[in-house]
């Protein structure tokens, strides 16, 4: 049985508002790293809080551990690690104090599990008795790392472990929690950050409170539909402007320095003739090339075909 | 019971590392008994007086000198005309005037009516009233000892005794109201915005996604700042007794266990404001501003409970600081026991009992 199940899970907050959630169903196996990817205000959040047993949904069930979320709720709390999005530490207690106090909680000690939280707590370690008010985001996400991971839980959720976090620590958050997952911990992550997604072993497209589709990264990007296309010129902004304009652009958006665009039909629209259309209009150094899509790009076809 | 024993731990590192809730905690009771016992107070010293003396006699003299004397009055000038007291009294310098007619002495001493003038200012009755019956004590005074055998016929002399404090010294009756009053809004006030601060920093979420029972959280927080709480009894009792010359008359164990009672039962309010405020801004409101004044207003150690309407007085019976003031007055100051205040202890018994049980019960298990 798989280790964490939504079946056809909405939530709505208020009455006139968009529903949080519309039937939501996804299962996450034992001992995988799922990643759930979505902007701000997709209903990440709102899924780690059902799962969590913080909050009640509307419809659906679920189940953590082969635990369900309503009536067992008392046997999950016991045996999920949970990392809210926002930083939910006692900001006027130390490093080493925090790790106590829920290492206590949770009705084990931190030696018994250290093995476990070793890699992550020695890189704080030097500054165990500084309060974790001010510590930087880096070290504020590796301390809730270890506070939620001391009592050894079956399942970690994360939610936006690395909003607000350099480059750098990013990276090594998520080398942390490929080794974790070498432990057999289940670990579902939420990001914004399309960039992380291919780091997870599958994940769930989310938008609006609806899931896109699910699927290993790479399966995603195979399944974009039709070519993609990367465009340069010297004046982006202009050329972005100027490209929308031509009549058979199926998308066309800024990504990095250049843009990303589809064509509606491939069979009538060529590059070429984009080309000689933009050097018309008086662009200069224009060049385009096919490329492969990424996950971002794959979440732009599927929203715009959502809409 | 280890894990209930590490999170009291954790809420005294909180408590001792805010400068804010040790202000509150410890500043609050000094100040606001300082205030009450010295400050505040009904009694009246030192009203500034203009004694007019048109007799310059011998009797007049004895007088004056005998109102100098007193603590009550300040005599700020003398020897003015008529005009002159009015436009004193216009610019509200003086409380009290008091006017020697001509051939004051010779007329006390010739057994006829001599008499004197008061002229007070009525625009605080209370104080008027006061000035007056000081001076007219005075001038009973002075007339015993100028005539000490006058035998005159069928005379009642009211032989006055006041109890419990003879003096009448105005901070025997505001401690105990100060001690209701500090307690109530320190219990209330920190342990709301302790829990509402939980929910606020997010670490409410963490704590129940963990096995540590909801209940258990809510008791967690009370123990300490019961504890705490007692810590500040000690301090105002200490207060009270070594700078403001308190008596404690009666049981100080039974003071102690009354004073446990009545802290349990404003915890319990303040856990009941916390599961129903979402901000420690809006905890703070309720519990210091909305506590503040009913306990000011409803205890009864400044507006006589007995004076007012029905349903005000109703209100006051909702008030455990009006039972407890009750309790503080009999043991403290009348030495009395248990005897005489089961009904006031069990009334508070009942109110603890009822918000402990609203309040764990309103405690939720989920974010709302």
């Amino acid at each position: 049985m798989d280790t964490v199940i939504l079946q056809h899970v909405s939530k709505s907050y208020e009455k006139d508002v968009p529903p949080a959630l519309q039937d939501v169903s996804f299962s996450v196996k034992k001992g995988e790293l799922f990643g759930l990817i979505g902007p701000d205000g997709a209903g990440k959040s709102t899924i780690f809080r059902i799962l969590t047993t913080l909050l009640l949904s509307d419809k659906g069930t679920a189940t953590v551990a082969g635990y369900d979320v309503v009536k067992n709720y008392h046997e999950i709390r016991s045996c999920v690690g949970y990392m809210p999005g926002k930083f939910s530490l006692y900001q006027d207690l130390t490093i080493e104090e925090n790790l106590h106090f829920f290492a206590t909680l949770f009705g084990t000690t931190v030696e018994a599990n250290y093995a476990l939280i070793k890699d992550i707590y020695e890189q704080i370690a030097p500054f165990k008795n500084r309060r974790a008010g001010k510590l930087s985001g880096g070290m504020k996400q590796k301390l809730a790392l270890c506070c939620a991971l001391v009592h050894r839980p079956e399942v970690l959720f994360l939610d936006e472990p690395t909003t607000g976090v350099d480059a750098v620590s990013r990276k090594e958050f998520w080398e942390m929690l490929q080794r974790l997952k070498q432990e057999g911990i289940t670990i579902v992550v939420s990001t914004p950050y399309m960039d992380e997604a291919s780091l997870c072993e599958r994940i769930a497209l989310i938008q609006t409170g609806q899931i896109l589709s699910i699927d290993t990264p790479a399966n995603i990007i195979k399944a974009y539909p039709g070519k993609l296309y990367a465009l340069t010129a010297q004046k982006v902004y202009l050329l972005l402007k100027d490209t929308r304009q031509y009549a058979g652009i199926a998308q066309c958006y800024a990504a990095g320095d250049s843009l990303h665009l589809s064509f509606k039909d491939e069979a009538k629209d060529h590059p070429a003739s984009l080309l000689s259309w933009l050097e018309s209009k008086g662009h200069k150094g224009v060049s385009i090339e096919e490329i492969t899509p990424d996950i971002e790009d794959c979440f732009i076809a599927k929203t715009s075909i959502h809409e | 019971m280890k894990q209930f024993m590490v999170f009291v731990r954790k809420e005294f590192y909180h408590v001792f590392r805010d400068r804010r809730t040790l202000l509150i905690l410890f500043g609050l009771p000094v100040m606001q008994i300082l205030l009450f016992g010295y400050a505040l107070t009904t009694e009246i010293k030192n009203a500034q007086i203009i004694v007019v003396d048109h007799a310059g006699d011998a009797a007049s003299q004895q007088l004056t000198t005998m109102i100098a004397a007193s603590k009550y009055f300040d005599i700020s000038a003398s020897d003015k005309s008529d005009e002159d007291i009015y436009k004193a009294f216009k610019k509200g310098k003086v409380k009290c005037a008091v006017v020697f007619p001509a051939g004051f002495g010779n007329d006390l001493l010739n057994g006829q009516v001599a008499h004197i003038q008061i002229i007070a200012d009525a625009s605080d009755p209370n104080t008027a009233k006061t000035l007056t019956n000081y001076l007219t004590a005075i001038m009973g005074e002075y007339q015993q000892q100028i005539n000490p055998t006058a035998n005159i016929p069928m005379r009642i002399e009211p032989v006055t005794r006041m109890l419990y404090n003879p003096e009448l010294n105005g901070s025997m009756n505001f401690v105990p109201g100060v001690m209701a009053l500090v307690l109530m809004i320190i219990c209330t006030t920190l342990t709301s915005v302790s829990i509402v601060r939980e929910k606020e920093m997010g670490t409410m979420e963490i704590l129940l996604v963990s096995p540590f029972k909801p209940t258990y959280v809510v008791l967690a927080k009370a123990v300490p700042y019961l504890a705490l709480s007692l810590i500040d009894l000690i301090i105002i009792l200490l207060l009270a007794v070594v700078a403001l010359d308190m008596p404690i008359r009666g049981s100080i164990v039974l003071l102690f266990l009354e004073s446990t009672l009545f802290i349990i039962c404003c915890l319990s309010l303040g856990l009941l404001i916390s599961s129903v405020t979402r901000s420690q801004q809006t905890a703070m409101m309720v519990s210091m501003m909305g506590m503040m004044l009913p306990t000011i207003l409803f205890t009864g150690f400044i507006f006589p409970l007995e004076n007012m309407p029905l349903p005000l007085q109703f209100i006051s019976n909702l008030l455990p600081s009006r039972w407890f003031y009750v309790i503080v007055k009999a043991v403290m100051l009348k030495g009395l026991g248990i005897g005489v205040i089961w009904k006031e202890t069990l009334v508070l018994a009942g109110m603890t009992v009822l918000l402990l049980t609203i309040s764990i019960k309103s405690f939720k298990t989920r974010l709302s």
